[in-house]
């Protein structure tokens, strides 16, 4: 019982060493602050105990007195907002040329699926080194991706895609939590990330038996549905030419405009009323209840790949050779 | 009946005015109803701790073994909902501010005592049906009810608690409104705003987040009614819905709720302090202000529990930016008490020490609260047991220590008799080691990433684990030594004079206990709060006998 | 009831409690009570014209078909109703400072009335909607809406959140006017036994107040409901 006893978390990301300092920081401040109150308190205690005929002396408030220590406070405050909120803004944005996996909660089960197609359940493993982008969504209620020893953490909503990312430090394995109350066996909702050196994680992706990328079963899925009718990727159809739309501003029938990311696609296709492309009619019938979350991720990962260089596989040259990859500018 | 004590009858006061039953349930007198209360709310303190006992009992080993998930969940649901709306929040509002309010402006009662009985029937409804709803099965969504859980997958009894919420919500409304009006329509003569006990200022902030919050809680738990019941759908993503909006519109009370309980706390602190000092208040007008600087800032700073829910970036910074100027005002309140203690005439009462107990406890709450607020921290440290530590040391430590402070500091005024202050002090400090030991190793398992709500946990949170269990077993032993003897205390505790404390404030001035109407004729008040200085202390009373 | 006998025991005006000092700061806590009051209630619809609004934003194509799919005349006249109600309590608070007994009891029947006639209209509303299928949970579809805009794009789902919040909304708003007309029973009854007059008439005002709270919440929510995008949207 006592062999494993633990009083800091493990440090395996790039994040989880920012967030350990501001946390000291914090310790530091607040435990001498803390401490002082204190042993003020215990000091006036004992120092002005009642003693028979020494009578408490009146003292009249202090303006400049509160002044200070209103101001002081609200400029270490201010000093502890901004120190988190760089963190936080590091935290919710990813590198670009991050891994994909996309993930799908469920009660009570992290379901998880590589841009190769390699399939986890439970277990996500992932390279040292290098970014890796969580696209999450839920078939029920609200979960929440917890890794611990990466000081991350993202609620997992349905209807919606909630995105992380990380960049692991350290080989080793690690727990996934859910953190977000979802039901009976939410204690259950556990599971690990294992982190691997790249030429393990390479053999780890070729040992996984795949029936294709993410994007070439998307590929299939969008002809098996008839996509292609409407969607040509030769000449305007009916539907919007979805070849390079991927990250790209697009204008809407209201004048309003959006950008084409995971969330788009995926609305435009379960709720393609919602936001009609300019010059469209909006004609398209909803995919709700007839393709799974599993296969929306495939979609928006095969509309993810039209248009950029290495057409139709999209998961190959990210994935499979991460040498060719420039490494992030950011890693420690 | 425990209020029906034997009191020598030579004088007559609201306990023996009257006797039976039915003039007990159908009072109007506010002593009375806070003696209702004081039993109701205790009812409920007492099951809500059991669940925490059992909560602590089934988490002393990693293994899922003494209870099974579903009743796991419902233990600490339930435990929640009925701690947060069927004690804090009535708490010391509705008991000692029942209690004390009219006392201590000089007016006869509230201003509304037929709706102060009601806001009590209220209550005891929202009770019975929350106790049914706990008999027949239970509830299983945590006391946050989040959607879609609780709308469409949990199969417990989330309509019945959510309606039994909405009933104690309107109970906690009309508390707030009834002291609103009484202290702005009854005050005494001469008792202007800036002669107030703060304990007043404290109670009339938590009035208007009772005001303002409570009706936002109160439609939203309908929505969720029917959004079960009939399907609407507002919530609900799988049909257009927002379940963010959910938690938009439940934070927007829920955490103005901390205030109503932490609040009227303060305000007990700040008498006796004040009273144990024999010191007039150090920034009178600077902890009235900053009460109320709480009670307001308090509105705008609900989406800091929704850091990783999927708020916007900017959205998150500007709640973390302003739950920042939350901090400023409880901060100037500790230093502020602080320095009312500099060169006072200090004695250790039992509720001078449960006010110490307070200062600290509530200083490392708020500290915790300054990391909470920290954005890159709350994102590791958000639905973990770092967040349970946190509001237990403000909820708990805070307003409980607070709560029996006040119990204590106003028992001879209640009951006309004195607790045993040996016992008070013991019970006082093993409450301050057990809420410690429970608590503290809480705060590192949160850092160590040990998500809350967890029935079963990875073995190597097991020690930590275990002390915390060890500490919740002292601290019920130090919560229910006060119930024993002040329960022995009203039959055998020696009488108390009118101001066994030499405590300033009009409340001390009435009799102990105090007739019906509080007040043989209705004070003039011409001096200021706290006057310390003018007042006797009890052993120059004694002295001079 | 301690203070019922008290309050023989002096000279003062029966209708005065004994824990006031006189029947001026009675009446003045009673008003700043329910002033008080009617904020909370703004509290408490006011979570509701939140959500109104956060999803009249996102879905404002279903929003202003929803809107139009409502029988505009009909809420109008019943908003006309509810405006006259509101003058004959204005009417009748006036008839109770001035002692008019019988008046009163009329003007308070009056406002019951046009308060039943609004309701009775609502019901009819309420069960038009539901033949047309838009009642959520009760086998909604949002069928004839795309029939209606067929070049729209309605997404039977956004539709389904107007209803829902078009039922919530005129659902709590009925409530409070049964409610309302409930305290009217109960006031006729006591108006009828000669209890308020010049001295003491602050249940007839906070009735009154009440009512006119409950009017001028249906003040916003006829537009917000019914008028929408009252124009063709193709």
């Amino acid at each position: 019982m006592f062999n494993n006893f633990p009083l800091w978390p493990t440090n395996a990301s790039t994040i989880a060493g920012d967030v350990d300092a501001l946390f000291i920081f914090l310790l530091v401040v607040t435990g001498l602050v803390s401490i002082a109150i204190f042993i003020l308190i215990l000091f006036f205690a004992a120092k002005y105990r009642r003693r028979p005929g020494i009578e408490a002396e009146q003292v009249e408030g202090s303006t400049p007195l509160e002044i200070t220590w209103s101001i002081i406070p609200l400029g270490v405050f201010l000093v502890i907002f901004a120190w988190g909120a760089i963190i936080y803004f590091h935290e919710r944005t990813p590198a670009k040329g991050a891994t994909d996996v996309y993930v799908v909660a469920k009660q009570w089960m992290w379901k998880l699926q590589h841009e190769g197609g390699q399939r986890e359940i439970n277990e996500l493993h992932i390279p040292v080194g290098r970014d890796v982008r969580m696209i999450m969504t839920s078939q029920d209620v609200i979960h929440s991706f917890y890794v611990p020893a990466f000081r991350i953490k993202q609620d997992v909503l349905p209807g919606r895609y909630s995105y992380t990312w990380f960049h692991a430090t350290k080989p080793g394995t690690y727990h996934l939590f859910c953190a977000e109350y979802c039901g009976t066996q939410h204690s259950g909702m556990i599971g690990q990330v294992v982190v691997m050196e790249p030429s393990q994680y390479e053999s780890w992706l070729s040992g996984g038996a795949t029936s294709g990328s993410l994007a070439q079963n998307g590929e299939t899925l969008f002809q098996q549905l008839g996509c292609t009718t409407c969607h040509r990727s030769d000449v305007q159809g009916r539907g919007p030419n979805l070849v390079g739309v991927f990250g790209k501003t697009v204008a809407l029938e209201d004048g309003r405009t959006v950008t084409a990311d995971e969330d788009y696609i995926r609305e435009s296709i379960l709720n393609p009323g919602a936001k009609v492309a300019s010059g469209f009619k909006p004609i398209m019938p909803t995919f709700q209840s007839i393709v799974s979350e599993e296969q929306v991720n495939q979609l928006v990962a095969y509309i993810k790949s039209l248009g950029r260089p290495a057409t139709g596989v999209a998961g190959t040259p990210i994935v499979g050779s991460p040498q060719t990859q420039p490494q992030n500018p950011k890693v420690q | 009946m425990a209020t029906a004590i034997t009191i020598p009858a030579e004088r007559e006061h609201y306990l023996n005015k009257e006797h039976g039953i039915s003039s007990w349930l159908l009072t109007t007198d506010h002593k009375r109803i806070a003696l209702l209360y004081l039993l109701s709310i205790t009812f409920f303190f007492f099951i809500g701790g059991f669940f925490a006992l059992l909560i602590r009992l089934e988490l002393l080993t990693p293994a899922g073994d003494l209870v099974q998930a579903d009743t796991y969940n419902k233990l600490f649901s339930m435990h929640g909902q009925v701690m947060v709306f069927f004690f804090l929040i009535p708490s010391i509002p509705a008991v000692l501010g029942n209690f004390l309010v009219p006392l201590m402006i000089g007016a006869k009662d509230l201003a509304f005592p037929k709706i102060n009985l009601l806001s009590w029937y209220l209550y005891v409804i929202a009770g019975i049906m929350m106790l049914h709803a706990m008999i027949t099965g239970g509830v299983d969504t945590g006391w946050t009810f989040y959607t879609p859980l609780s709308t469409a997958f949990s199969n417990t009894h989330v309509i019945e608690a959510g309606l039994s919420i909405f009933v104690a919500g309107f109970s906690s409304i009309f508390t707030g409104l009834n002291f609103v009006v009484t202290i702005h329509r009854m005050r005494a003569p001469g008792m202007t705003w800036s002669r107030m006990p703060l304990f007043i200022w404290a109670h009339y902030a938590t009035s208007i987040i009772q005001l303002l919050g409570t009706p936002v809680l109160a439609i939203t738990l309908v929505l969720v009614v029917l959004e079960r019941a009939f399907h609407l759908c507002i919530f609900d993503s799988t049909c257009g819905g927002d379940p963010l909006l959910f938690q938009h519109l439940f934070w927007f009370y829920s955490h103005p709720a901390v205030y109503i309980m932490i609040l009227p706390s303060m305000g007990v602190v700040t008498e006796i302090i004040t009273c144990f000092s024999r010191k007039r208040v150090f920034g009178y007008k600077f902890i009235a202000l900053a009460s109320i600087s709480i009670a307001v800032f308090g509105f705008l700073v609900w989406a800091h529990h929704m850091f990783v829910a999927g708020m916007s970036v900017y959205a998150a910074l500007a709640f973390s930016l302003l739950s920042y100027s939350v901090a400023v005002p409880s901060a100037i309140k500790v230093f502020n008490w602080t320095a009312t203690m500099y060169k006072g005439s200090i004695s250790y009462s039992t509720p001078m020490l449960y006010a110490f107990g307070f200062i600290g406890l509530f200083t490392m709450g708020g500290m915790t609260g300054l990391f909470l607020a920290s954005l890159g921290i709350d994102v590791h440290v958000t639905d973990t047991y770092f967040v349970v530590a946190h509001f237990h040391y403000i909820m708990v430590g805070g307003a409980v220590m607070g709560y029996l402070g006040g119990m204590h500091f106003w028992w001879p005024k209640i009951s006309g008799r004195m607790y045993p202050e040996g016992w008070g002090r013991l019970a006082a400090l093993i409450v301050f080691i057990g809420f410690n030991l429970t608590f503290f190793p809480q705060f590192i398992l949160g850092y160590l990433g040990m998500p809350r709500r967890y029935w079963q946990y990875p073995p190597e949170f097991q020690v930590l684990n275990v002390l915390s269990t060890a500490g919740s077993t002292i601290l019920a032993v130090g919560y229910v030594l006060p119930m024993v003897y002040f329960l022995w205390s009203m039959r055998y505790g020696k009488i108390a004079s009118d101001n066994p404390w030499g405590a300033a404030g009009l409340e001390w001035k009435a009799s102990s206990p105090p007739t019906t109407f509080n007040f043989d004729e209705t004070p003039v008040v011409t001096w200021e709060a706290y006057n310390y200085d003018e007042i006797p202390t009890p052993e120059e009373v004694a002295v001079e006998r | 009831m301690s203070d019922s006998p008290a309050t023989m025991e002096h000279g003062h005006s029966p209708a005065l409690r004994h824990h006031f000092v006189d029947v001026e700061q009675q009446r003045n806590a009673a008003s700043l009570g329910m002033w008080l009051f009617l904020a909370t209630e703004i509290m408490f619809f006011g979570g509701m014209f939140c959500a109104y609004l956060i999803y009249r934003v996102s879905y404002f194509k279903e929003f202003a078909a929803g809107s139009q799919s409502l029988q505009l005349e009909v809420g109008a006249a019943n908003t006309v109703v509810l405006i006259c109600s509101s003058l004959t309590v204005a009417l009748g608070v006036r008839a109770a400072q001035m002692g008019k007994r019988r008046l009163l009891v009329m003007l308070l029947l009056l406002t019951m009335l046009f308060g039943l006639t609004f309701l009775g209209v609502k019901a009819y509303e309420w069960h038009r909607e539901y033949k047309e299928h838009h009642v959520p949970g009760f086998g909604f579809d949002a069928k004839n809406l795309i029939e209606e805009h067929p070049n729209l794009g309605i997404d039977p789902q956004h539709a389904q959140v107007f209803y829902s919040l078009y039922f919530a909304m005129t659902g709590m708003h009925a409530i409070h006017m049964i409610i309302g007309v409930g305290l009217f029973t109960w006031l006729t009854f006591m108006a009828w036994r000669g209890d308020y007059g010049p001295e003491y008439y602050t249940p007839v005002e906070n009735a009154g107040l009440y009512w006119h709270f409950v009017d001028i919440i249906w003040i916003y929510l006829f537009p917000l409901l019914y008028l929408i995008d009252r124009k063709p949207l193709g």
